[in-house]
């Protein structure tokens, strides 16, 4: 019993941290996406509140959570309450399998640093994003406008093709760990990260991940001179603040997701595991503010051509010609 | 009752409440949340089973990409709200007939089973073993389905072929 208490408190903390790092690290990526952009567009950006704007997040956090919580008449009231909630827990909840280190030794019982080492860790990280395209349907499809609507049904149709390139491209790196589970891939790449010997899945998963979050160049679902902000048009307050949430959760999700995968996640020399990891996913994260800075909107054809035509036939490519340098 | 049953009963309501709500509400969109939240309750049920893989498929296949292209179609299509009845008549009896039915064989089988007061033991499904078993027993079948569903494919891409030739 007293061990099945200590391992129960243990969870709790590390969920309590790991949600507590990654709302406070959404809101800083906020920060540094509006002050790296500026940068790239000869601009200062935010730089009013606190020292460099530093305070500018708090500032937004309280200004979205006083604000007026406000359901159009016509609204579906139950679909366009339960769908900001959709986005922002999957989003939250993908981080369960990411490991952010090997374990901790406190008292003598080994901690791992990974919420959950699920066996099946990469498809449940797929589930959950499959789940997510409902709250952005769902809300899109409730607030009973044409523009959310339009948003609604681009956002659904981009997030399941890209969902496709997404998980074939992944399918390699799969092959070589021999482990859906993300702690097993993390350990094959002792030796050398998969970057390496994958970049064309690295590739593929990148340019997947940035249609999957949904920024620009792939931002449709929410293009502001056509639809005016798409599927959270009529959102306001926290729920417009649930949306924004997931969707910096999702960046820093994928983030993660292409250091353990690709980068060798937390491995590293000299500093701590987790700091390490953190690098990485800022650094990713950094490298698609900057697509964002240069790149202009795809048209919808192009956007789905380059999704159907492109990327999955070379992530197929790729699956075949990797399953045949494994077996000579 | 242990742990494992609380939970047990506790996702079996879930699944039932929200298949109930799923089959009596008039809003289709309604109709599909309730849907997905059902196919999640199964997918939790396959995880207690200890078969993690077929939860996330369930998740994945199901929830995830069936479900979704359902409710793209009906979000696309105008919702006409029905006046009549929901469950007209002519629509209970054959229900009727084949709940009773279903009832009947279900009890037989929960009171004359002999493995019914066994408790099992929880096994563990690897993704390989499920896989193994997967591939080197039904192969065929596998075949012939991906068969199946890439002619569906091409036949698909043909009607929007010849549809989008004639519109222009």
């Amino acid at each position: 019993m007293l061990n099945w208490i200590v391992g129960f408190t243990i969870l709790i903390v590390k969920l309590g941290v790991v949600l507590l790092v990654l709302l406070l690290l959404a809101a800083y990526l906020v920060w540094l996406e509006r002050k790296f952009l500026a940068r790239l567009q000869i601009r200062y950006g935010p730089n009013r509140a606190g020292k460099f704007g530093l305070l500018q997040p708090i500032a937004d956090t309280i200004k979205m959570l006083t604000k007026e919580d406000i359901v159009p008449a016509a609204a579906d009231r139950f679909i366009f309450l339960l769908a900001p909630a959709v986005v922002a827990t999957t989003a939250l909840m993908m981080f369960a399998v990411v490991p952010f280190g090997s374990h901790l030794t406190l008292w003598g019982r080994q901690i791992p640093l990974v919420i959950t080492d699920l066996n099946v860790g990469l498809l449940y990280v797929f589930a959950l994003s499959s789940l997510g395209v409902y709250g952005v349907a769902m809300g899109g499809w409730a607030s009973n406008s044409k523009y959310s609507l339009l948003g609604g049904i681009r956002g659904a149709a981009q997030m399941i093709s890209y969902e496709l390139a997404l998980g074939l491209s992944l399918v390699p790196v799969v092959m070589l760990a021999g482990s859906f589970s993300i702690v097993d891939i993390v350990n094959a790449q002792a030796k050398y990260p998969f970057i390496i010997v994958q970049p064309f899945a690295f590739v593929i998963f990148m340019i997947s991940a940035m249609a999957e979050s949904k920024r620009i160049p792939f931002d449709l679902p929410e293009a502001e001179n056509e639809l005016g902000a798409g599927y959270h048009t009529e959102y306001s307050g926290i729920r417009f603040g649930l949306f924004f949430l997931g969707e910096y959760v999702h960046l820093q999700i994928l983030g993660a997701l292409v250091a353990v995968l690709f980068l060798g996640g937390w491995r590293g020399p000299i500093l701590p595991p987790p700091v390490w990891l953190f690098m990485k996913m800022i650094f990713v994260a950094l490298i698609m503010i900057w697509v964002r800075g240069t790149l202009p909107r795809l048209r919808y054809d192009q956007l789905m051509a380059l999704g159907w035509k492109v990327l999955i036939p070379l992530a197929l490519v790729n699956i075949m010609v990797t399953g045949a340098i494994l077996l000579i | 009752m242990t742990l494992y049953a609380i939970i047990f009963y506790v996702l079996a309501a879930v699944i039932v409440v929200t298949t109930g709500l799923a089959i009596t509400r008039r809003n289709l969109v309604h109709v599909v949340v309730y849907l997905v939240f059902s196919f999640f309750g199964s997918a939790m049920l396959f995880y207690l089973f200890g078969a993690p893989l077929l939860a996330v498929l369930e998740v994945i296949i199901y929830a995830g990409a069936i479900m979704i292209l359902f409710l793209f179609i009906i979000m696309m299509v105008k919702t006409e709200t029905f006046e009549e009845r929901l469950f007209p008549f002519r629509q209970w009896l054959p229900v009727a007939l084949i709940g009773v039915v279903y009832l009947v064989i279900g009890a037989l089988i929960v009171s004359s089973a002999p493995g019914n007061q066994v408790m099992l033991k929880i096994a563990l499904a690897r993704p390989e073993a499920f896989g193994e078993y997967l591939f080197q027993r039904h192969w065929l079948a596998i075949e012939i389905i991906s068969l199946l569903l890439l002619v569906a494919l091409v036949g698909a891409l043909y009607l929007g072929r010849k549809k989008a030739e004639d519109d222009i």
